[in-house]
């Protein structure tokens, strides 16, 4: 048993994109401090790799497409109450802004955005969001705050489910639900295997960073923070965490 | 896809080099309007041209607009 304000301790916490990256350090971390966990991803031999990584008995696992409703219904009604949400799926796509097609922005708004969004929709409407339960958004600094060349449609993604968190941490205050967004720069994670760019490139841009790129760890334990009671007066807020890349 | 189309189109991808400047001998990191997002308009007119991917390396890795359409050509 896991104590103190940070601790997760009798709290159920879903997590969605946990098969791979920044969601299976979350899922790994919270576990840690005495989280049970509910943990989605697409993909289920990875799924099953964040599974075994965990502390703790009593996890559920269940591969889920978030772009398929029926499904998402389904598993919905057969999950108990949460106390936690942290909706971590998420997909890179990079083109120079005059290169980009309805198809590709499509295809990212539907994972970053509209599922999220709906998948939240439905968590309230089924009423899985216990009394003091906290919800968080993986968003990004490319939400409006540093722009890259070529990540306009990710950008554009991130910023829309950073906007629609400040509306629905205002809806939810009522019921004493917290709902913040964490804003990563720059982490290591397969996802960079995704962008147009190289190892060289890479170690260029890092140079930017004083505390060079983040690991997947940096960003849970902030998530860890915001859903443990010791940010039990946080709500609305955006946590930047840019190694220090935005200073100047 | 030919050669000279593929320098044609190529060229097109500029905005403030003169098309005729451009050719199929042209080194075309030696361009003054060359950068990284010029690299990444490239990579996105290949991919949406020709449907081939080329990495930011590979892009580096050759030298004229010749050398580009052998290297995408053989991809």
């Amino acid at each position: 048993m896991i104590t103190g304000p940070f601790s997760l301790s009798g709290k159920v916490v879903f997590i969605t994109g946990a098969s791979s990256g920044i969601g299976r350090s979350i899922a790994v971390e919270c576990s840690k401090l005495g989280a049970q966990l509910i943990i989605t991803g697409r993909n289920a031999e990875r799924l099953e790799e964040t599974m075994s990584m965990l502390t703790g008995n009593g996890h559920i696992s269940h591969v889920l497409d978030l772009n398929d409703a029926d499904a998402i219904l389904g598993f919905i009604n057969n999950i108990p109450g949460l106390d936690g949400i942290v909706y971590c799926a998420g997909i890179q796509k990079t083109s120079p802004t005059r290169y980009i097609k309805r198809a590709d922005i499509d295809e990212v708004f539907e994972t970053n955005f509209f599922s999220n969004v709906s998948l939240n929709g439905l968590m309230a409407e089924k009423k899985k969001l216990n009394k003091g339960a906290s919800i968080v958004f993986i968003s990004s600094t490319a939400a409006g705050i540093v722009a890259e060349n070529g990540n306009a449609m990710y950008s554009a993604s991130k910023g829309a489910i950073t906007s629609f968190a400040k509306v629905l941490a205002l809806e939810l205050s009522p019921k004493k639900v917290r709902v913040n967004c964490v804003l990563p720069a720059m982490i290591r994670t397969p996802l960079l295997e995704n962008i147009s760019v190289d190892e060289e490139q890479l170690a260029q841009d890092e140079k930017r960073y004083p505390f060079g790129y983040g690991a997947p760890e940096d960003v849970a334990y902030a998530v860890i923070y915001l859903l443990s009671d010791a940010a039990k007066w946080v709500t609305g807020t955006n946590l930047l965490l840019d190694g220090g890349l935005t200073l100047r | 896809m030919e050669l000279q189309e593929f320098v044609k189109k190529f060229a097109e991808q500029f905005d403030d080099t003169d098309p005729d400047e451009i050719t199929a001998t042209t080194s075309y990191k030696n361009l003054e309007e060359w950068s990284s997002l010029t690299a990444l308009v490239i990579i996105s007119f290949v991919k949406t041209e020709y449907g081939k991917a080329v990495t930011g390396a590979e892009l580096r890795s050759q030298d004229t607009v010749e050398d580009l359409y052998n290297f995408i050509e053989s991809k």
